[in-house]
């Protein structure tokens, strides 16, 4: 993170929990950039996560209240919060496996009540934390700790889902993106209602190893291979788009 | 702040309400800023009260997708300033004990009323029951301690709402009402006061909103949007909520206050009534519903010269383990009819010296006053 931002982290609190090579720690630096363009004052804010990795990157390193709950629960501890004090600039953060997996009925409730909040899922498509098991955005047959032999199932598209249930603002970018990512999370704090942005973020130590997707950079590059736009998916065959990742706003 | 008295909400006088309509004018009367549940049977007539009036009053209410969710937005909306309040019954209680638990571990204050009915599971989903006792007290995961009232009656559910919101907001804890189908849907008459006393919350701008110097005190609850940089976390913290998971002082130092603050203050929360138990031979321990037949069937034996005497619970948790040790060692023995298999008979038989009697009823329906005073007659 660059040292202009320094001035949004908790004093005191040194050390990051990233894995080496994880891609969270350039969201938490997006998310950063995009709230100090917007010179939002972090007393307004109120940041909601819940269990794993990416519900740590506003606690306990954003210097403004965080609430750190249970899993998959955050958007119901938000939505509490939000509808006592209206005033409350709320965000909420988390991982693919908290937000869709054990919490995807909060998750597409919150999008058809439209509660006024944003939503950032870092989708590192496996548990992280725990060591790497399957989850609701693990690709079909990507080898995790419980899918030895490969993910049998389909993955969710968390956009398309949260889109069809009632968000107002649905995009997705990943980390290699950083320009279009800190644009689209300015919008998504900037609209009025659910806003929903999908962090595609490399795990490089519990997905890429188990995949032989090779080093922090080899997953970076791959990603950004792969990452194309709405546009120009709709000229592609469905073989030509195996493997690809639609971004923008969808 | 502290205790303050302020106008009841409700016009003073008589009111004909049901249990369940009782807690939500408690709810209102205590100030209750944030109410979300689930429909469920028998607490749902509360919920669709609080749907209208809250709109009256300016609260907000919120039906969420699930218990859950419900018992999480209140702790949200407590952190963010208001009173909140979920009500449910058995399998509502169940899927939210998780989130007790983190209310527990984060002193959120937090009242839940739960309308019990016969369980197991599904069980017999309109019909009477007092399963949950032990679930109040254990039902979410480590060692924890919560508080857990029993009202009798249809006034008694309007006051001991207020007074959860105010034990709540006193010792930042979840306050648990355990009603039963029976009061829940019981009509009955009750007044309302001009007065009603309420605690509200200790605010202290820019101190540790988990810390304190005494080894059971209860810190100042700070909320969301003042500048207070607040830390929230379920994992074992210090006093600035910073996370401190491996350290074993400051684990055992944490679990140990919040059970202090509660145990130590028992004498403050615990409230009973007592009948006949100056001459008794036998005390009949009782709470709940099934205190309402207990009272009746002593009066009718104490006409026929029995020496029998009642105590009714109305606090359940803490408990009120001295109380029982002393009637304990003045009575020959303690009688215990309850809608369980014998939930608060087994905590009595770690206080009382004398013989411990449980009548444990799980039919689905009340104790009737006969069936009490059958048994009485067998144990004299």
């Amino acid at each position: 993170m660059v040292r202009e931002l320094e001035k949004y982290l908790r004093p005191g609190i040194g050390v990051t929990t990233y894995c080496p090579g994880c891609g969270e720690a350039i969201l938490q630096g997006l998310i950063l950039r995009a709230i100090d363009e917007l010179k939002l004052n972090m007393d307004d804010m109120l940041f909601v996560s819940g269990i794993g990795c990416a519900a740590w990157i506003p606690s306990p390193y954003f210097n403004a209240d965080a609430l750190h709950t249970l899993h998959g629960r955050t958007i119901a501890f938000a939505t509490g919060a939000k509808m006592v004090n209206p005033k409350l600039k709320v965000m909420v953060i988390s991982g693919d496996g908290d937000l869709a997996d054990i919490g995807g009925n909060h998750l597409i409730h919150g999008a058809r009540r439209n509660m006024d909040m944003t939503v950032i899922c870092a989708n590192n498509q496996n548990y992280g934390m725990t060591g790497g098991q399957v989850c609701a955005t693990t690709p079909e047959g990507a080898l995790t700790m419980t899918t030895h032999q490969g993910n049998p199932f389909r993955p969710f598209d968390l956009c398309r889902l949260v889109k069809a249930a009632g968000a107002v603002y649905v995009a997705r970018y990943a980390v290699t993106q950083p320009v279009a990512m800190v644009r689209g999370i300015k919008k998504a704090l900037q609209t009025e209602g659910f806003a929903f942005i999908e962090a595609v973020t490399p795990c490089p130590v519990q997905f890429g190893r188990r995949n032989k997707l090779g080093k922090p950079a080899d997953m970076l590059k791959d990603l950004m291979s792969r990452c194309i736009t709405e546009e120009k998916a709709e000229t592609l065959s469905p073989e030509e788009l195996k493997g690809k990742i639609i971004t923008g706003e969808l | 702040m502290g205790k303050q008295k302020v106008n009841s909400v409700l016009p003073p006088g008589s009111y004909y309400f049901s249990g369940d309509e009782a807690v939500a004018e408690g709810a209102i009367a205590a100030r209750c800023g944030y109410c979300a549940g689930y429909p469920i049977t028998p607490a749902t007539e509360t919920l669709e009260r609080l749907s209208v009036r809250f709109g009256e009053v300016g609260a907000a209410f919120m039906q969420m997708e699930d218990e859950i969710a419900s018992i999480c937005s209140c702790i949200g909306a407590s952190w963010a300033g208001a009173k909140a309040m979920t009500i449910t019954s058995g399998p509502g209680f169940s899927l939210m004990q998780e989130a007790i638990g983190y209310a527990v571990f984060t002193e959120t204050p937090l009242v839940l009323v739960d309308a019990q009915r016969s369980g197991p599971s599904t069980g017999q989903a309109t019909r009477v029951g007092s399963g949950d006792i032990m679930q109040a007290k254990w039902g979410s995961h480590g060692d924890y301690l919560a508080i857990a009232l029993s009202p009798w009656s249809v006034q008694e559910l309007y006051d001991q709402t207020i007074n959860a919101f105010n034990l709540a907001e006193r010792f930042r804890v979840p306050v648990f009402v355990m009603a039963e189908e029976a009061t829940a849907h019981l009509h009955e008459r009750m007044e309302v006061g001009a007065e009603v006393e309420l605690f509200n919350r200790e605010k202290k701008p820019g101190a540790p909103p988990f810390g304190t110097e005494e080894e059971d005190g209860v810190p100042p609850m700070p909320v969301f949007g003042e500048g207070e940089k607040l830390l929230i976390t379920g994992s074992t913290h210090d006093e600035w909520g910073v996370r401190k998971i491996t350290h074993p002082e400051i684990h055992r130092k944490l679990v140990t206050r919040l059970h202090k603050k509660i145990l130590n203050r028992s004498q403050e929360i615990i409230q009973y009534d007592s009948h006949y138990l100056n001459d008794a031979q036998v005390a009949v321990v009782c709470y709940g519903f099934t205190a309402r037949s207990a009272l009746f069937a002593v009066e009718q034996l104490r006409g026929e010269g029995k020496k029998i005497g009642v105590l009714r619970l109305k606090t359940l948790w803490p408990f009120a383990g001295e109380l029982i040790k002393d009637i304990g060692s003045r009575v020959g023995k303690i009688f215990i009819p309850e809608m369980n298999m014998g939930q608060v008979a087994g905590e009595i038989k770690k206080y009382a010296a004398c013989e411990v009697v449980s009548y444990g009823q799980v039919t689905g329906e009340i104790v009737h006053p006969h069936t009490i005073m059958e048994q009485l007659r067998r144990l004299m």
